[in-house]
């Protein structure tokens, strides 16, 4: 049957199913294919702690949102216009996001008795009023998957795994995509099986031709190409993201990177992105412990490397003392917190960023770190980059924030060339240099020099204990003591030389409400800063990438508007420190529900606040 | 660099450093230290290719007294610190300076990890059952009932029991020694650093101040040779105040055999790459005051040849560069799927 084409320009959809349904997979397909048609994107993968909770349980339900348009994507969206369900339980945890009028894809085999009991179903949402106000399009998709492979030898077990690949071959159809993009992914993926090569591919066409010859709907849409500006994308995660920083960092400071970690969600991806770069001298090293995996940096940082290390907050909690001690020593090295819901265990797989005062404040002593952030995922990139670099050339420990959210969302990149990227100068000490060499002497911004095991002359000794000013030496006078703590402290300050000044990211320069942002909030805040402009509101947003030291002119900033809101995924830790810095009534905006605010909801707020006179 | 400086020849002097050694009068560790600054001129390395770590306790203010790179770092992390400069530069000579608290309890994980993982590095474990820096609490090998500031009554703790627990963890050299010992001390020393891997070395050490005489009863002239057995590889197991006693094997039992007896012949005799019988060995661990003890033995137990962590580690980057050429830095940011916004 002809269906109409319609044109969109954008469309937020919500794929849900059980955690062992390749939801996460097929999300990430679909993504993948409508980068390549140039669309600007941003996804939110959602899912349990579980590998394979229970199945059809409404805890087991697993989670892929993404927004895709032809105009500018700052979010994955607030509520979606299609939710593709594949059982009862998917089905009810989404839908509260689902439009009035969008559309539901429902595989009607997932809605049987035992589903419907499992979802806590009374009455079959299919047969009562719950659909509608929604347009419906019923597949039963096990039947039609077995179906489709008929003729293979696979177990029904086995059929039934390519079920996902039904479900987006359909989706192709609907928004007028080709199938090639995922036929190569399948094809590589199964690379020793062939039989599932062609299972996966025949489901996955299965599913296209149903869209074709299916009377359930009538429309096709089409979502054109977004005016990005001019140049090469691709689409990026943001772990991946970070460890392409991170390669790209030791390449420009022409040093070898070193990566120390213990497997932790959500921050194992960047090992295993890491591990698949061996060629470029990268050496990886999954330690024992969290505390294993910190010292081991030390130590390569100590040999000369650029020693990194990410964890998420109990992990990072378990390498405070060795963090402390690098800021003893004065070594550069990167610690990495991809930021989950706390405390304690929390919520692994969940988003918050309450992890700011911990790396802030979350060492035994004065031990002052500066900390970076990222403010999506392919931001990660560029922060990542930064943050090494303060690390390598003021020689200290360096925080980077990230949190599960960019950690795990994608989006478009227009990713840099090698030769764009600023070298960076490691503080080698000059062996030409005569003399006796102290190890704690320092250059104008208080930087020492660092000497490596092997050279000639250089030997010397350095830890945990309180270091004599220049000479490094232990020390317990009192004099030296209060000395060198001002002396650590004044040393990351004065790293706000080296960064730019903050700048308004959106919306007006002075007026009545400043939004006052970091890391994984950039896009909805800057989304809900643009609707209140076209209401008149007299808005502007700062978002900060350094968090310490602040970017010096931010105290003039604050001082434009009448009011500053601090929207976190905490309860209240950034707007603590500006009250503290500034001493102005800095107002927070919390949500602590392990998901991203809406954009909805900080319109909300900063409509409420400007109309307060 | 390393490779550019002349050849010059050191003398144990040249490791001394400028401070002020801080140690109890009359503590072991000073001939610990005296030991380690002779055998180093014998490495055959320059002094900036060497570092020694620690991690906290009396033992770990060793680096500072070395003329050498060195670490003083935190308690138990010496051992992780080292891995990560042993896989950073292979090809440095690196020592692991701890103590029986900083080892075995707040740092054993790391120590059982790192002697799995193999690094071509030595230990030296200063064992004094007891933990000195915190003034008298008792340690990890303290042995049962011993009465201490934490334990008025007795401890309660049963010890470890350091070389099986290393050759549990699959140990690729385990050497037990003492600090009244010199030459003894010495002579491990140098076989633990010419040991390609992981040597570790337990050295009995005495704390005059909150365990004076620990070990009295395998140093003191009058029981020495009753109580300590030296392993002498090829050679038979013999002991005893005039050498007349000997260790022999009943089956899988090692049992205290009289020469007057027993030909020397029918003894075991010592094999340090017999892994069954190091670990027999290692269970030579009576409390010397319990009739019927077995004598306590000094000398390397066991040593063997496995490949190094950070070896393999080389042969996997050359591996992958071989494999996927140099890693180009624009075509890794670039990635398989590209396109163009006109």
């Amino acid at each position: 049957m002809t269906k109409v084409v319609e044109e969109k320009q954008e469309v937020t959809i919500v794929f849900a199913g059980d955690s062992g349904d390749g939801i996460q997979l097929t999300g990430t397909e679909f993504t993948n294919t409508n980068a390549l048609y140039g669309n600007d994107i941003s996804t939110f993968p959602n899912y349990p702690a579980e590998i394979r909770a229970p199945q059809g349980t409404l805890a087991g339900v697993s989670g892929f949102q993404l927004q895709f348009g032809s105009v500018e994507i700052s979010t994955p969206g607030d509520a979606c216009d299609v939710l593709v369900a594949m059982n009862a339980a998917a089905f009810k945890v989404n839908l509260p996001r689902l439009k009035k009028n969008g559309t539901v894809i429902l595989n009607i085999d997932g809605f049987n008795a035992r589903n419907l009991k499992l979802a806590d179903y009374d009455e079959s949402p299919l047969e009562d009023s719950t659909l509608n106000d929604y347009r419906t399009i019923e597949i039963d998709v096990t039947k039609m998957t077995r179906t489709a492979l008929e003729e293979s030898s696979l177990s029904k077990k086995e059929m039934d795994r390519s079920r996902n690949m039904f479900v987006l071959g359909f989706l192709y159809y609907m928004y007028n995509r080709t199938l090639k993009g995922t036929e190569e992914f399948i094809k590589q993926k199964f690379s020793k099986h062939p039989e599932l090569i062609e299972a996966n591919i025949n489901v996955l066409k299965a599913g296209y031709h149903f869209g074709d010859t299916s009377e359930t709907f009538t429309s096709r849409y089409n979502v054109k190409a977004a005016s990005l500006p001019k140049g090469e994308y691709r689409n990026i995660m943001g772990n991946q993201a970070t460890a392409l920083g991170l390669i790209a960092a030791a390449d420009k400071a022409k040093l070898d990177l070193f990566y120390g970690s213990y497997p932790i969600t959500p921050a194992s991806d960047i090992l295993h992105e890491l591990a698949k770069h061996k060629n470029f001298g990268v050496r990886t090293f999954q330690a024992e412990d969290e505390i294993a995996a910190i010292c081991s940096v030390i130590g390569a940082s100590f040999g000369g490397k650029l020693g990194v290390t990410a964890s998420s907050g109990p992990g990072i909690a378990l390498k405070g003392e060795a963090i402390g001690l690098g800021v003893m020593l004065e070594l550069p090295m990167l610690i990495i917190n991809v930021q989950r819901g706390g405390p304690s265990t929390g919520l692994p797989t969940k988003t918050e960023q309450a992890d700011l005062l911990q790396a802030l404040y979350g060492r035994n002593g004065e031990a002052p770190m500066p900390i970076v952030s990222a403010s999506s995922p392919s931001d990660c990139f560029s922060a990542v980059f930064e943050a090494c670099r303060i690390a390598i050339e003021h020689m200290t420990p360096v925080f980077f924030l990230s949190d599960g959210y960019i950690a795990n969302g994608s989006e478009p990149w227009s990713f840099p060339k090698g030769e764009d990227l600023k070298a960076i100068k490691p503080k080698m000490v000059d062996t030409k240099k005569g003399g006796s060499y102290l190890p704690y002497e320092r250059d104008e911004n208080l930087v020492r020099d660092w000497a490596l095991p092997g050279t000639s002359g250089f030997e010397h000794r350095i830890g945990g204990l309180e270091k004599e000013e220049n000479t490094g030496n232990v020390s317990y006078d009192p004099e030296n003591h209060q000395k060198m703590v001002k002396i650590r402290e004044e040393k990351i300050q004065k790293i706000a030389d080296s960064i730019p000044l903050q700048s308004i990211n959106n919306g007006l320069e002075s007026g009545e409400v400043l939004l006052l942002s970091w890391g994984s909030t950039y896009g909805v805040v800057k989304t809900a800063v643009k609707h209140c402009l076209k209401e008149n509101v007299k808005v502007g947003h700062a978002h900060l990438r350094y968090l310490n030291p602040f970017p010096k002119n931010l105290g003039e900033i604050i001082k434009r508007y009448d009011r500053v809101i601090v929207p976190e995924m905490n309860n209240g830790q950034l707007v603590k420190i500006i009250r503290d810095q500034f001493l102005i009534d800095a107002q927070g905006l919390n949500k602590i529900k392990g998901v991203p605010f809406s954009t909805q909801e900080i319109v909300d707020v900063i409509m409420q606040k400007s109309q307060v006179k | 660099m390393s490779e550019l400086a002349e050849e010059v020849v050191l003398s144990p002097k040249d490791f001394a450093t400028d401070q002020d050694v801080r140690w109890c009068p009359g503590c072991g560790d000073y001939s610990i230290l005296k030991q380690v600054q002779s055998i180093m001129p014998e490495l055959g390395r320059n002094k900036e290719d060497i570092v020694f770590i620690s991690g906290i306790g009396c033992s770990s203010r060793f680096p500072y007294y070395m003329d050498t790179f060195g670490m003083h770092s935190i308690h138990g992390r010496a051992t992780a610190i080292a891995s990560g400069l042993k896989i950073s530069r292979p090809e440095l000579s690196v020592w692991v300076v701890t103590g029986d608290g900083d080892a075995l309890s707040i740092g054993g994980n790391h120590l059982i990890h790192m002697i799995r993982r193999n690094f071509d590095l030595n230990v030296l474990l200063f064992n004094n059952e007891i933990y000195g820096l915190t003034k008298g609490q008792y340690s990890p090998t303290s042995r049962e009932g011993k009465v201490t500031k934490s334990t008025p009554i007795g401890s309660l703790d049963h010890p470890f029991n350091p070389l099986k627990l290393c050759l549990g963890a699959d140990s690729t050299f385990i050497a037990r020694t003492m600090d009244r010992d010199p030459k003894h001390q010495r002579e491990i020393l140098l076989k633990g650093s010419q040991h390609v891997g992981t040597s570790m070395i337990e050295i009995y050490q005495n704390c005059n101040v909150f365990n004076d005489g620990a070990f009295e009863v395998f140093t003191d002239k009058g029981s020495k040779k009753e109580e300590t057995l030296f392993l002498e590889q090829g050679q038979p197991l013999i002991f005893g105040a005039e050498n007349d006693k000997g260790i022999m094997l009943e089956g899988s039992t090692p049992k205290v055999v009289s020469l007057s007896d027993v030909s020397a012949d029918d003894l075991w005799v010592h094999d340090a790459n017999d892994k069954f019988k190091a670990q027999l060995l290692t269970t030579f661990f009576d409390n010397p005051s319990v009739e019927g003890h077995l004598p306590r033995p000094f000398g390397v137990f066991y040593q063997e040849d496995r490949y190094r962590y950070e070896e393999a580690m080389e042969e996997q980057i050359q591996f992958a560069t071989e494999k996927s050429g140099k890693g180009n830095l624009d075509d890794l940011l670039r990635g398989k799927n590209v396109w163009k916004a006109e």
